[in-house]
């Protein structure tokens, strides 16, 4: 169901004068060709893993967190402010606390909501929708202000070495990767095996009907919610202390919402969400490979990811029918 | 502070404002059909490009509007398609729909960063002939500031005085009522989508033709977002929209007011304004503005085949 996004957007290539069997060579062979490639495409897919689980999780009990966006970033902003003031610090004890300090964040952005929504004063999705925005201009208030470095105005200066999340074989793959991976299989593992799993599969197929049995629905609403945002955030921290090293102002460009996407493509199944972030990762690397040869807006590559998601929304019939045999 | 920095000051929040209102109007008369329109965003981004583009190669700045406003139309049609005909989920539909608008805006800006437009043209306000030349400079806008409200105006009479808004509301609450009273909830949805659109249509290009009279990538910032908020915020009414879209320029206002008064207010936490006091509106209006929403908001509906 792929290819008929990739046609389609071969199409619009096309168009715009560009060889589309030739682009679709360079993206392959960038991605998939080689060790490089391939260590690429996991470095892209990591914060998508953590922010796809921040959406799969309150999922489970009928919750629409499309806040991941704003999540991520609080929890970016609090593991920044750990890197630069505690920047000395050995790494074994700074990355513990950057790790946590990024979940609090996250888990506090999305607190709002989720006791928001216990009380029943205003719907999750629109006050994590409303809150998105607001946290990256809280992130460039302490960038601009107080953290920029000497030389710019956007960014703080580079972190410590001791703040940066370890990298695996000589690639740029963080340890956010085993981070994701791990919580996911957690998250599947709870899901499955566990009384608080049970609880919150029964939460999510009937809100009254648990109640009357005894769980505790609004701390459920609450603590998942924090929860969520705390992966959130993680993700965040995971960002700029794996991968940028540095906070920028407006780093994430929409990983939050490309989560959303992928967990509800996914359907919210953990082995779902490792494949689909692997194959929207695909497509974010090969972008900035059409940027580079073909001389292409990055966001060029958004039309690809759409498309696929288009094609995805709209279930052709023919697919339909191979689902459901 | 002088007269004349005020004045200057709000001339350039009803200039902000007005993309905003009508970005709000188009969401509103979605959302009372019964589709929410997270794609907004990029709907502005590709009404304003296209408008943009337009502009330049014709040198017609209200054919640029014109096309603007066709694009935006485009793009809610293809929400029409997913959520309407194919029951997709409307909220993963219109997070699609950004991010097609934000590789689609680029695709068609390419060419045209840092070219050169004759936006609008500003005609004075009535009356402000004979103030002083430098304050009658300032009370100049274009035709699309002037239609504003009364494009508001127009649509409240829409939505809640024809009998075709009621049909869009009735939709919008029940489609299965609708349905049973003899009405056509996809066809009156898909027409809602495209007066919406246009609707967007017409607020993005007027930031690119008139306001900012530039073409950069994502140069929305976030004006979608703020748009769907106020819908929110104008408990889908469109009179009430034009309140919260001067709520919004005023916040611009007053942050350029302090700005030029030397006061050191961070730009950035003066810009969160308007979405908190939005959701502290709604907590302190709670329940009661949950009803204001449309029944069916966000909802997929079945059909009746």
């Amino acid at each position: 169901m792929i290819l008929l996004g990739i046609v389609l957007f071969g199409l619009i290539l096309l168009i715009s004068g560009n060889d589309p069997i030739q682009s679709y060579r360079d993206i392959f062979v960038s991605t998939l060709g080689s060790a490089y490639g391939l260590s690429e495409v996991l470095v892209a897919m990591t914060p998508l893993l953590l922010t796809a689980l921040a959406v799969a999780l309150p999922s489970r009990i009928g919750l629409i967190n499309v806040g991941g966006e704003g999540q991520l970033y609080m929890g970016a902003c609090l593991a920044t402010w750990a890197a630069l003031t505690f920047g000395a610090l050995p790494g074994w004890l700074l990355l513990p606390i950057m790790v946590l300090l990024g979940m609090i964040g996250g888990a506090a952005w999305a607190w709002i909501p989720g006791e928001l929504r216990a009380r029943g004063i205003v719907s999750e999705t629109i006050s994590t929708l409303l809150l998105n925005p607001v946290a990256p201009m809280i992130v460039g208030f302490f960038v601009f202000g107080y953290w920029h470095s000497p030389m710019d105005t956007n960014k703080t200066p580079i972190f410590s070495a001791s703040a940066r999340l370890p990298t695996l074989f000589g690639t740029r793959i963080s340890l956010g990767l085993i981070l994701g991976l791990g919580l996911l299989a957690m998250f599947w593992f709870v899901m499955r095996s566990t009384r608080w799993g049970l609880e919150m599969r029964g939460l999510g197929w009937n809100h009254q009907a648990a109640r009357l049995n005894g769980i505790p629905t609004r701390r459920y609403v609450v603590g998942v919610m924090c929860l969520a945002g705390a992966v959130a955030g993680l993700a965040g921290m995971v960002l700029v202390s794996g991968y940028y090293g540095v906070l920028l102002a407006n780093f994430s460009r929409g990983i939050g919402f490309m989560g959303f996407l992928v967990s509800w493509l996914a359907n919210g199944s953990p082995l779902g969400i490792v494949v689909t972030s692997f194959v929207v990762a695909i497509i974010l690397t090969g972008g900035n490979l059409l940027q580079l040869t073909r001389d292409l807006p990055y966001s060029v590559i958004n039309i690809l990811l759409a498309m696929t998601l288009f094609v995805v929304l709209a279930r052709p019939s023919f697919i339909r029918k191979r689902a459901e045999p | 502070m002088s007269k004349l920095a005020l004045l200057g000051v709000l001339s350039s929040a009803v200039f902000s404002g007005t993309s905003l209102l009508y970005a709000t109007l188009g969401e509103i008369v979605g959302e009372r059909a019964g589709i929410v329109n997270l794609g907004l965003e990029g709907v502005l981004l590709v009404s304003a490009s296209t408008g943009f583009a337009v502009t330049s190669l014709t040198g017609n700045p209200y054919l640029g509007v014109l096309a603007g406003v066709i694009a935006g139309g485009l793009m809610n049609m293809i929400l029409g398609y997913l959520v309407l005909n194919r029951k997709a989920n409307q909220l993963a539909s219109g997070l699609a729909l950004m991010f097609f608008g934000f590789g689609l805006s680029a695709l068609i800006g390419r060419g045209f960063v840092g070219a050169k437009i004759v936006g609008l043209p500003r005609l004075a306000l009535p009356g402000s002939s004979g103030l002083p030349k430098l304050y009658a400079s300032l009370l100049r806008f274009d035709l699309l500031i002037y239609l504003s409200v009364p494009v508001a105006v127009a649509i409240w009479w829409l939505l809640f005085r024809t009998r075709w808004g009621l049909g869009v509301r009735a939709v919008g609450e029940s489609p299965d009522t609708a349905f049973a009273s003899g009405r056509n909830p996809r066809l009156i949805r898909y027409q809602a989508l495209w007066l919406g659109g246009a609707l967007a249509g017409v607020g993005g290009s007027h930031l690119s033709i008139a306001y900012a009279m530039n073409w950069t990538e994502y140069m929305t910032a976030g004006l979608g977002f703020i748009a769907i908020a106020l819908v929110i915020f104008a408990k889908w009414h469109p009179l009430y929209a034009v309140a919260g879209a001067l709520l919004f320029s005023g916040a611009v206002a007053f942050q350029l007011l302090l700005q030029s008064s030397g006061i050191q207010v961070s730009p950035f936490l003066l810009s969160t304004i308007p979405y908190v006091l939005t959701l502290v509106v709604l907590i302190v209006w709670g329940g009661r503005r949950r009803v204001a929403a449309p029944a069916s908001l966000g909802r997929v509906y079945q059909g009746a085949e």
